[in-house]
Formats: structure tokens, sequence, C-alpha cells
């Protein structure tokens, strides 16, 4: 079955790296993925936009066509990113950084970024955060693959910050989706 | 098999000249090449390899084929702004007869047009860029799988036909990750670099062509005396100032690929069985059109697909054949329109030829491709 995730906010935020993480445990699970992404000019600040399709057959076109979830960390992003939203699909908010969430029925907020910095040190860990909890959201990765798969992408001395980044993730959208 | 992994087009094109033999790289990095440069300045010196990022692009061109020249299989990589300054040096490899690849991950031009987003507007670039009459090689990888297997080709058949070859690749692919599994190293076949058949005392001059047309020159430093110019030069490798001898080395440059041309046009069908119908595209939009004719089947139209991975030379024997099968062909390319005109050349009005161009940034949709197949089975009509 085809899934299609659309991890969106500034440029910094780590969207990317996040998308990437989430087609390597995919693979490593087996499954066919690809992980698309587009940003503009400047290295931090712009609008940043990350893609992933899992599938169990070969993907050909590479960019998604009607996301089944849309990850937004910055208000902008909310705006811009889940307009073509599956309406049985997922919207899953930065509750801080986008205040006004756009009016959709299953949108799912998390304080993303304040969990970073309250329970992990800093807002640097938002997207790892967001990570565990897309894991538990969707279903569509073991928890176990996810934490290699991060454990194999992050600098050796911060595993152990990005794994209690995880977690927290999970935890959060455990209560969140209660 | 090695093992599934996630990987990106760049990445793959980098490790696949490796791979082939690649040992210098020299470049400057530009987007959305860069991570070519940086999977070279990476690998390479584990390797005992070299990797210099020079002052700019022309530079770049310049110590690739001083590396070349010296024995080391050699990459540059760059994109549209960075390969329009590396033309000149592109041409005195033809000339000069020097093994080079250059790979260029497609951007949205002119000039320094859109620095992120993709694009297939090089086409006629690759093939006339640089000035004169030329031969030129050209692939167009869709997959990150053939991004490897591409490079390792173009590292091949520069060595081969000691000439430059353009990977032709497109920000698509360049920057896709996707699943693959990459080939074991006993199963990739290297061309080694071609070798003097005799010294100097036996009368070797660098530029005699061998029995493929393609002469063995000798690396520098290897106890030989080359003179290179990219001047017309008789087999001695001075300039020389005769007609006939001017003929000659441009008639060679020119058959040296020509009598290869069949083996390295490589080309893919789909769907093509019964199609009355069919869309050409390369690169990252092949994988768009895929789906289009995909979808376009399961409506009951009865269209397939060529795609080309060679781009140049161009493959006119397919084209005709496919002509003269079907009643229509679509182009789709990520540009204004350029493939298209070659496609047309050589069906020379045997059949309909139509064109899907878009050059706005973003990449096909399957629905537009699909309108566009709707339009050829309709004869051109809406």
């Amino acid at each position: 079955m085809r899934k299609q995730l659309r991890l969106s906010g500034s440029g910094g935020q780590g969207v990317i790296t996040a998308a990437i993480i989430f087609a390597e445990a995919a693979v490593k699970e087996g499954k066919e993925a690809v992980q698309s992404q587009s940003y503009g000019p400047e290295a931090r600040g712009g609008a940043s936009k990350s893609e992933v399709i899992i599938d169990d057959a070969p993907i050909y076109h590479p960019h998604v066509q009607q996301p089944d979830l849309v990850l937004a960390l910055t208000q902008k992003a909310a705006e811009k990113y889940y307009g073509d939203l599956h309406e049985d699909g997922i919207l899953v908010l930065d509750e801080d950084l986008v205040p006004e969430p756009p009016k959709f029925k299953n949108t799912i907020r998390i304080p993303i970024t304040k969990l970073a910095v309250e329970q992990v040190g800093k807002s640097l860990f938002a997207n790892i955060v967001a990570l565990g909890a897309l894991v538990r959201i969707t279903g569509l990765v073991d928890f176990e693959t996810i934490k290699s798969s991060v454990a194999k992408r992050v600098p050796p001395h911060t595993v152990e910050k990005n794994m209690q980044a995880l977690q927290v993730g999970w935890d959060a959208a455990g209560k969140a989706v209660k | 098999m090695t093992e599934a992994r996630l990987m990106q087009g760049n990445e793959a094109c980098a490790e696949g000249a490796i791979a082939a033999g690649v040992s210098f790289f020299g470049g400057y990095p530009i987007t959305p090449s860069t991570e070519i440069a940086e999977g070279m300045a990476k690998m390479l010196p584990a390797i005992g390899g070299k990797f210099v990022q020079m002052e700019d692009e022309i530079a770049s061109m310049g110590v690739v084929l001083g590396a070349s020249l010296a024995g080391k299989k050699a990459l540059t990589a760059s994109s549209g702004p960075g390969i329009s300054l590396k033309q000149e040096l592109i041409g005195y490899a033809a000339c000069a007869e020097i093994p080079v690849v250059i790979v260029n991950v497609q951007r949205v031009g002119p000039s320094t047009g859109q620095p992120t987003a993709p694009s297939q507007g090089d086409v006629m670039q690759a093939r006339w860029g640089t000035h004169g009459d030329h031969p030129m090689i050209a692939l167009s990888p869709w997959s990150v799988r053939e991004a490897y297997d591409a490079a390792v080709m173009a590292v091949n058949y520069s060595e081969r036909f000691r000439t430059p070859v353009i990977l032709l690749m497109d920000e698509i692919i360049g920057h896709l990750r996707e699943k693959v599994v990459l080939p074991e190293a006993k199963d990739i076949k290297i061309y080694p670099r071609r070798k003097p058949a005799c010294s100097r005392a036996e009368g070797y001059q660098p530029y005699t062509p061998d029995k493929d047309l393609v002469p063995n020159v000798a690396n520098f430093g290897e106890g030989y005396h080359i003179h290179v110019t990219g001047l017309i030069h008789d087999e001695t490798g001075f300039p020389v100032g005769s007609p006939k001898i001017t003929e000659e080395a441009i008639d060679r440059l020119h058959q040296k690929i020509e009598i290869a041309r069949d083996e390295i046009t490589h080309t893919e069908e789909y769907f093509m069985d019964d199609a009355e119908y069919a869309v050409i595209a390369f690169g990252g939009t092949a994988r768009t059109a895929y789906e289009a004719v995909k979808n376009a089947r399961a409506k009951g139209q009865k269209v397939g697909m060529v795609r080309l991975m060679t781009i140049w030379p161009f493959a006119d024997k397919i084209v005709k054949a496919l002509a003269a099968k079907v009643k229509g062909i679509l182009v789709a390319e990520l540009n204004y329109g350029q493939l298209v005109h070659e496609v047309e050349r050589a069906v020379a009005g045997k059949c309909d030829v139509q064109l899907c161009a878009k050059y706005n940034m973003e990449i096909f949709e399957p629905q537009e491709i699909e309108s566009g197949i709707d339009k050829l089975c309709a004869g051109g009509k809406d």
C-alpha cells in the first residue's frame, strides 16, 4: 500500500534529515522508498519541504501527489503545504509554531519544539521529536528500526540525546491521539 | 548482491565513478551537483586519490584534463552556469582526445536561472556547447541505481574512445533518494587506460589510430615524448596546416564514435507490444512519463514508452523504426522543446510528433503527460 508523507518547515529545522531517516528505516524493513526535497537558495530560513513515498511496489513518479500525512513546523509551511492533503489524511502541527491551525478534520497538535527544548535540551532536536511522533502516528515503520536509523545518521556523541528525543516524540504522540 | 540502502542520485554518481577507477576530482561546488564533489572529497583521500577544489569551473576543467593526461581517470561535476564555463576545454578534450567525464546536474537556466530547481534544458548544450565539428557522448540516468551504472559507463566510454563524455543528470535524479542495491565490485567491467603498443625506438607516434580508430596516447611521465594541442594535428601530435590532414582528423574524431554507435545507444521500451502511440522521455521525466503511460493503458489507450538513456549520439535508428510502427509520438521533456527537434528529424514526417514541455521550476505531474497522450491519440486535437 502506497503511503505519502510531506514534512515541512523552514530551512534549518531539520525536516529533510527527518525525511531521509524515515525513508532509510522503511528501506531497512524491506520496503520501497523514495525521498525528495525542495528548498530555496538560502541555507537557513527559507521554506523547506521534504517528501517520502513508501510502497511495496516500485515507485516511478518521485513526488507526492496527495499526501496521507503533512507535518508542519511553521505557520507558513502549514498554510502552504496542507492544501492537497487526502480527506482522510492527518495534519500534524507544532502546537506553538503554528498558532493558527488550518481548519482540517484530523489535526494533531504537539508542542514539538517546546518539548525538544524542555525535555531534550535544545530546539535542534525538534526534528527527531517530530520523527518519534510520526512513527507512532503512522505505524509505517517499527520504533526499533527508526532508533537504529537515527543512531546511524547522527553524530556519535549525540546518539543518546537523539534516542531521548525519539522517545519524547513517541510519548507525546501517544498522549495527543488519545 | 550488496545490501539494499537508501542512496541519493549524486551520491550514486560519485560512487559509480570511483568504482570505474576515477582517482581524481577537480571541481567547484554548485547546486544541484554539490553532493558529487562532497562524495568525492570524502572517498578519494581514503583510496589514495586526489580531490581539488579549484578557484572556478574553468580551472576545474583544466585540472581534470591535466590529471587525465598524467594517467588518472578524472571527473568534474557542475550545473548550467559552470558547464557553460567549461565549454572551451571540453572542445580541447575532444580535439586532443583526452578521456574525461563531465557531470552536468541540470537546473533551470539560462544563466544563473533557478539555482535549486529541476530542468532538462541542457540537451543541446551537451551536444553543441563547444564550437566546431566534434562528436559527443551524453548519458541520462532515470534512477539512482542507473546514476551509478551511467557513471561507470561514462568513465568507460571516455577511456575507450578517448573523448569527453557528459553525464547529463537532472536535479530530479541528482537529489532523489531511493532504495538501491548496487552491483558487486567483481561484476563491474572497467575499461583500462589505453597503452602504447610499441616503444619510441619502434616508431611510436601518440596519435596513430588503433584498429578501432582511437589512438593509444601515452600518459605523461611514462617515458614517451608527447605533444598535446587543441590545434588540428597529425599522428605526431604536432599541428599541421594541411587540408588533407584536417579533413582526416575531423573524420576520424567522428568515425571512432560512429562505428560503435549501435553499441553505445542505450534505450528501453515499456508497454510497446501493441502500442499505436509512444511517449519518448529521458532522465527524471521518464519516471513521470512511465506513470502516465501506465495510467493511459489502464484507460484502454494503446500507448507505450521509449526511454532514451543515451541522449548523444541520438537514437536515430530506434526512433526511425518507432515512426514506422506508431501513429504518433509525444516527446515529454522538462524544457521549452529541445530533444523534440531530433525526434522530428529522425521521424522525417513518417508519423505525428508532438511536444509536452514544461519549464516552470516544477517537475511534470503524471496528469500533464496524460493530457498530452489524450491529445496525441485524438490526432492533435484537444
